[in-house]
């Protein structure tokens, strides 16, 4: 017999068996036009929840209300991999009792995968669902309010969460097929006005950029591939969401043609520069954990070589399958590099929290050629230094670092180095340019913090990394 | 030194706005807000301080906002507000 899951929220929540000191989890495919993680816990505060561990796969501005939830004692604890916005500064400043948990995606798959990170009840947003929990990140009717592509970071919840609850702004008949959550994982479906705003998809860390420094930082990006070694036909490629390292694509485009070499994959959050070389017949596949805007969503709504994945086959270190192994090629920005290479991409110069890990350790760790560009200076903050305020990708992942005063390739693949300073590109010793950000800007004074640890940084294979203390103003 | 109400720079990224204004008491006042102050307000308010000093200016109510602007660039903001607060032109 074919029995309905739909219920209202605060029922679902009563049959779900939540009970206070419990972990909830959500996804973060709505980036910065989320709605569901605002909605359902205001919904668990006037119900009177208490204690809460809330184990998101990223957060954002948006995120803003929890600040009173946490004054109020309804969230005693957070996992993520990303903090931005006032939420992250009043976390900075010790608004939380105990610190917030920092993951990579990968790392966090895993740490769900092995009991590690057990999930009492996951929330999972979705922009189509049938009655019996079938749900998807496509739109699949005429009243489809939203779309978000991949629920590759819902996955892994849908999967070991002990209760699932789908919230969807679109039920439609059974059956919700292709599905990415399956009925058989989902107790409730739930549904609402609106489970996220998708024309804010593509807000916070990604931006197209016309400056021309960008620009610059992109071309040598672009050569740096090219003559590396590993630019063959069948190579596979991830790029960030830095301006520069989406230019670079536009590049590695016109030399893919120019010399007839075709890839066999692009990974990770896939953008639409990435479907459009797909579209043209230059990337075989799209293994896409996440659609980072919606021409990349709509994609995956439609193109069966364009494929979802979870977080676990995306990046997990504990999976010999995940596709981070099959990477050869990956360009990832940063907020420092230090001279060991070390790279951090969540603390700000300032001390404070106000970006995210996602995959960057994942894929600098696992790839052959991980290259991270990043100007040697942003404004008078520097970009190259000679110690990382917080650690969040160890340096011997990290291969070539590209800046517009040269190229610093890691001493451990001197053979890179041989290559590029063959095809004449400017490589020079990664102190060098640490010496020059602070002939430019000076000595700056130490940061304020204080004695309180508000964020641990777990390594993709759960073990402690670094702790981010308080900034005191 | 006689002086009146004066500004330069503005409030894009990589520049500093400043604002030199005639003061009763002696010394400079110097009055900052900075995107980087945790980490080189000391080092912006001394850019400052020897910048007016060097033109002679020991007297003034400095109001600076900064967005990150490198020394030489506040050396610039400030030399032109000076100038532009005396009436003294000191590129001739």
């Amino acid at each position: 017999m074919r029995t309905s899951k739909v219920m209202s929220l605060e029922e679902a929540i009563r049959k779900s068996g939540l009970k206070d000191g419990m972990t909830i989890s959500f996804h973060h495919h709505f980036r910065g036009g989320d709605k569901v993680v605002n909605l359902v816990v205001g919904k668990l505060a006037e119900m009177g929840f208490k204690n809460l561990h809330l184990a998101a796969s990223s957060l954002s501005d948006v995120h803003a209300p929890l600040i009173d939830h946490i004054k109020n004692g309804v969230i005693t604890k957070i996992s993520t991999s990303g903090l931005r916005g006032e939420l992250a500064n009043e976390i900075s400043h010790g608004l939380m009792a105990e610190p917030v948990v920092f993951r990579s995606h990968g790392g966090r798959g895993s740490a769900i995968a092995s009991g590690e990170l057990h999930i009492d009840v996951a929330f999972l947003g979705a922009s189509s669902c049938d009655e019996l929990g079938n749900a998807s990140g496509c739109p699949r009717s005429e009243n489809a309010k939203s779309i978000c592509g991949s629920l590759g970071y819902a996955l892994p919840d849908a999967r070991y969460a002990d209760h699932v609850v789908v919230i969807t702004d679109d039920l439609v008949a059974y059956p919700n097929v292709p599905k990415s959550i399956s009925a058989c994982d989902v107790e409730s479906v739930v549904v609402v006005d609106s489970v996220g705003d998708s024309s804010k998809i593509s807000s916070g860390a990604i931006r197209d950029s016309k400056n021309p420094r960008d620009i610059l930082l992109a071309q040598q990006a672009a050569k740096v591939i090219i003559n590396s070694g590993y630019f063959k036909d069948g190579f596979s490629i991830q790029t960030g969401t830095g301006g520069a390292s989406l230019a670079a694509v536009k590049f590695i485009r016109e030399s893919m043609i120019e010399k007839g070499i075709k890839a066999s994959f692009a990974l990770g959050g896939i953008t639409a520069h990435m479907v459009k070389l797909h579209e043209e017949g230059l990337i075989g596949r799209l293994i896409d954990v996440q659609s980072f805007d919606k021409v990349a969503a709509e994609s995956i709504a439609r193109d069966q070589m364009h494929q979802e994945v979870s977080s676990v086959e995306y990046a997990s270190a504990d999976h010999a399958g995940s596709a981070v192994h099959a990477l050869d090629i990956v360009i990832l920005s940063a907020l420092e590099v230090d001279v060991n290479f070390n790279v951090n991409v969540l603390v700000g110069s300032d001390g404070i929290i106000r970006g995210a890990i996602g995959g960057h350790p994942d894929t600098a760790e696992d790839s052959a050629l991980s290259i991270i560009v990043c100007p040697l200076l942003r404004g008078r903050i520097p970009c190259v230094v000679p110690k990382v305020t917080t650690l969040i990708t160890p340096g011997k992942g990290v291969d070539v670092v590209v800046t517009e005063y040269g190229i610093a390739v890691n001493p451990a693949r001197p053979e890179i180095a041989e290559r590029l300073k063959e095809a004449g590109l400017k490589v020079v010793d990664i102190h060098d340019l640490a010496a020059k950000a602070s002939s430019i800007i000076g000595t700056p004074d130490a940061l304020p913090f204080g004695d309180k640890v508000v964020g641990i940084v777990m390594d993709r294979h759960g073990k402690v990394l670094d702790k981010i203390y308080n900034i005191v103003d | 030194m006689e002086m009146k109400n004066a500004s330069a720079g503005t409030l894009e990224s990589g520049d500093i706005m400043v604002q030199i204004a005639p003061r009763e008491e002696a010394g400079l006042h110097i009055e900052l807000t900075s995107s980087v102050a945790a980490q080189f307000g000391n080092q912006i308010k001394k850019v400052i301080t020897e910048t007016l000093e060097g033109l002679g200016i020991d007297k003034a109510d400095v109001k600076a906002v900064d967005k990150g602007a490198l020394d030489c660039t506040i050396r610039a903001r400030v030399t032109a507000a000076a100038v532009r607060a005396t009436g003294k032109d000191v590129w001739k």
